[in-house]
């Protein structure tokens, strides 16, 4: 069993670079954030590594960190510009007990992340989820559609700090 | 019962206006096509079991709606699943019926301000004949919403559809 700050300097010494940091001093559980065209290859070392052994990923959402500048679109509505969007993974190894948090941030115009679901499968609705609700493209991901908004929702993604809900979705009405 | 076997063993005819006979028939075995979309259906499936026995009314879950007279919208309906109850709907043969049961069906409950994908109400896209209010309702609350349906098919006629 190790604990987050451990497999901090065990990931440090590996990818260099491409670890970024790790918080702890946050009222909630300690996260190393990433950078995203590596997320793949971290969570592959973390799977197969013989003394981590992360195999089961409990969870992965989301998140619009809306810290981007605030703008008026092009009807009058509030948009953000810049700033990012994250994917945060919560991991635990079944065999060692230890759990680990991965945080990975994406710029907003163009959020791209690499898929894990080549690592655990079940990542493929989660991350399917994750583009219905934030946009977030994931690279590699075998079936990357919608998976709860119609397929053909083209109000863009609901979740997202400036979403504008629809007028109307095929004749009916939308707001109350 | 007593006063109807009566009538078939002494004289085997029975005296009635069309309307009212097939009124009587009708709101006797309304099949239902059980539509269960969220928390409510589990209130509507309490009212099928042995304990609050919806069949006693003559209300049959059916699977298909070419089979069933009423549609029970019990649930959050959301957009998506909007145009697949308009769909259902207009497969069910005529005459059919609609209760609306629960505040989501009736007007998009909780959902009302946020809910980006949930219709505010089923009767956006279908006519509904009875609203049964509640988050979610009762069993006895789906029962009297039956008997009020019943009751408005007691009073239609062959001229003018009322329900």
């Amino acid at each position: 069993m190790k604990n987050p700050e451990e497999i901090f300097n065990i990931l440090k010494e590996k990818f260099g670079d491409a670890i970024i940091e790790f918080a702890s001093s946050q009222p909630v559980d300690p996260f190393i954030t990433v950078k995203p065209n590596e997320i793949d290859k971290i969570c592959r070392f973390l799977f197969d590594n013989d003394e981590l052994l992360f195999d089961s990923l409990m969870n992965l959402s989301g998140v619009d960190d809306a810290n981007g500048k605030k703008a008026a679109g092009q009807n009058g509505d509030n948009i953000i510009e810049g700033g990012t969007l994250s994917v945060y993974y919560h991991l635990e190894s079944t065999k060692f007990k230890h759990k680990l948090v991965l945080k990975t941030s994406a710029p907003r115009e163009n959020p791209e992340v690499n898929s894990v679901e080549s690592i655990w499968r079940h990542a493929d609705w989660h991350e399917r989820e994750a583009y219905d609700l934030f946009g977030i493209i994931f690279l590699n991901h075998p079936d990357l559609r919608r998976i709860l908004m119609p397929y053909d929702w083209e109000a863009g993604h609901p979740l997202r700090k400036d979403y504008k809900n629809p007028e109307f979705y095929h004749g009916m009405k939308v707001p109350y | 019962m007593g006063l109807l076997d009566q009538q078939f063993n002494k004289e085997s005819i029975i005296v009635t206006k069309v309307d009212d006979l097939l009124n009587w028939a009708r709101l006797s075995s309304l099949w239902q096509m059980g539509f269960g979309l969220a928390c409510c259906a589990i209130e509507m499936m309490a009212t099928s079991a042995s304990h609050y026995d919806f069949d006693r009314f003559g209300v049959i879950p059916r699977n298909s709606p070419r089979q069933s007279d009423v549609i029970i919208v019990s649930g959050t309906v959301t957009l998506k699943m909007a145009i697949r109850i308009k769909r259902l709907y207009e497969q069910m043969p005529d005459p059919k019926y609609v209760i609306s049961m629960g505040s989501c069906s009736n007007c998009g409950g909780p959902y009302w301000e946020h809910g980006y994908h949930v219709l505010k109400g089923v009767d956006r896209v279908i006519p509904v004949d009875v609203y049964v209010p509640g988050c979610p309702p009762r069993p006895e609350a789906l029962l009297e919403g039956l008997l009020k349906l019943q009751e408005k098919i007691r009073n239609e006629s062959l001229v003018k559809k009322t329900a």
